[in-house]
């Protein structure tokens, strides 16, 4: 019950921090960071998947009619939300279903490959979808490679930021 | 019977996450062609309110700088009417329903979006202010984009900014025709194709819209030649071109309505028929 409202919660502060702010940030003219993407990675690891799936393509939707960019946001999102069991298996190893995992708790080497795996990831098709051209691969790689580096730096900031502070 | 309820239950993940991604990618797809999502835009009631709120806000923070725009292109505006006075003695020759063809409607853009290889301006005026599909937009620096989609209260524009737009040019002092496309690569720059090679160019030349589009009115500014570069494949030139218009930034515009478009796209019609 808590989890469902922390998840709402989180759901409404990343869709508008995204749409109010850093759909304004415009590094170098071109680079928009898109750090939404810690609401689906910061989901609890042993809640509902297919809430999780569900709640990532509405937001993803929600994001695209904000920016009139079609499905893309959704169609990465969603991508996202599926293949995130593996990414964590990948990051964690095997057990870490058993473990409580949380993104937030301390920034480990694991954490940052997690992270930064994961964004290079919906960054590639949320470029890939958006551009919709095979000969216009290479600026496709070139900008997901940016905008990874931008959405991670800012995510990091707000991970520390929202951290709970046990001390 | 059995087995396929079982099988449903089994996969429920996967085939919630198959539906999703099919109705995402479909939405995406649409979004490529002409026509596009109906929902899924800036230009409904909801994302309109919520973007209408927003700059609202930031307009507030900014009413200075909207002063002195506004300042300075009522001052441009009064040079044309002291100008006027000049042209009347002279206008003897021009057609008196040329000066009755276009309707001007002023709309606030709520949204503006550059940094994408396809752009579209949110602005607050819709069908209820008489704006249509396929209206040309014009700020006072220079052209804008075309009308997309209307609801009652907004439209979105497909900005010059966007790869699909392809707009009819000219170059100013020559009125050799082109056509103005955007590679998707620099905001302060368009590209104008199919220039033919008789044309003589200069760099610093100026063009401007030209007279076979029916969406525009004539000699519309865009912007300055800034490079040219020769296709050896074909005879046609292509040129750089700086913007006029700063696209980053757009407050007010103009939505222009060609009262005669469809008069003249009816007889052009008619013409290619009677030749066949």
């Amino acid at each position: 019950m808590n989890n469902n409202i922390l998840n709402s919660i989180r759901f409404l502060v990343f869709l508008s921090l995204q749409i109010l702010i850093f759909n304004n940030i415009n590094l170098f003219g071109y680079l928009n960071p898109y750090p939404y993407v810690l609401f689906i990675l910061l989901y609890p690891v042993n809640s509902n998947k297919s809430i999780l799936l569900l709640s990532s393509f509405t937001l993803g939707i929600l994001i695209d009619m904000f920016t009139n960019s079609g499905g893309v946001h959704a169609t990465a999102a969603v991508i996202l939300a599926y293949i995130r069991p593996s990414l964590f298996k990948f990051a964690f190893g095997l057990s870490y279903e058993y473990q409580t995992v949380k993104i937030a708790d301390k920034i480990s080497p694991e954490r940052i490959t997690l992270l930064i795996l994961a964004i290079f990831i919906h960054h590639f098709i949320l470029f890939f979808f958006e551009f919709f051209r095979i000969d216009l691969i290479f600026t496709v790689l070139f900008r997901t490679l940016l905008s990874t580096l931008f959405t991670f730096t800012i995510s990091l900031l707000i991970i520390y930021l929202i951290k709970p502070n046990k001390r | 019977m059995q087995q396929i309820i079982n099988f449903i239950i089994k996969n429920s993940y996967k085939l919630l996450f198959l539906l999703l991604l099919g109705i995402s990618l479909s939405l995406t797809i649409k979004s490529h062609s002409y026509h596009r999502s109906k929902y899924v835009n800036s230009a409904n009631a909801v994302t309109g309110t919520i973007y209408k709120k927003i700059n609202d806000a930031n307009e507030y923070l900014s009413l200075k700088e909207k002063n002195k725009e506004l300042a300075s292109e009522n001052a441009l505006l009064k040079e044309l009417l002291f100008n006027k006075k000049d042209t009347l003695l002279t206008s003897k020759t021009v057609f008196r329903n040329d000066l009755n063809n276009f309707n001007v409607v002023v709309a606030k853009t709520v949204k503006n979006s550059f940094n994408k290889r396809e752009n579209y301006i949110t602005i607050n005026a819709g069908n209820l202010t008489g704006i249509k599909t396929d209206m040309g937009v014009v700020n006072d620096k220079g052209i804008v984009g075309l009308i997309e989609k209307t609801s009652q209260n907004f439209s979105t524009i497909q900005s010059i900014l966007n790869t699909k737009s392809k707009i009819n040019a000219k170059i100013k002092n020559s009125d050799h025709f082109g056509s103005l496309i955007w590679d998707g690569k620099n905001v302060g720059f368009a590209q104008l194709i199919d220039v033919p090679r008789l044309a003589s160019l200069r760099k610093g030349d100026s063009i401007v819209t030209g007279g076979n589009s029916d969406i525009f009115p004539e000699n519309i500014p865009i912007g300055k030649i800034d490079k040219i570069f020769i296709d050896k494949k074909t005879n046609y030139y292509t040129i750089n071109i700086r913007l006029f218009n700063d696209m980053t930034s757009i407050g007010y515009v103009y939505v222009i309505e060609n009262k005669k478009r469809k008069e003249k796209q009816q007889l052009e019609l008619e013409t290619t028929k009677t030749k066949k």
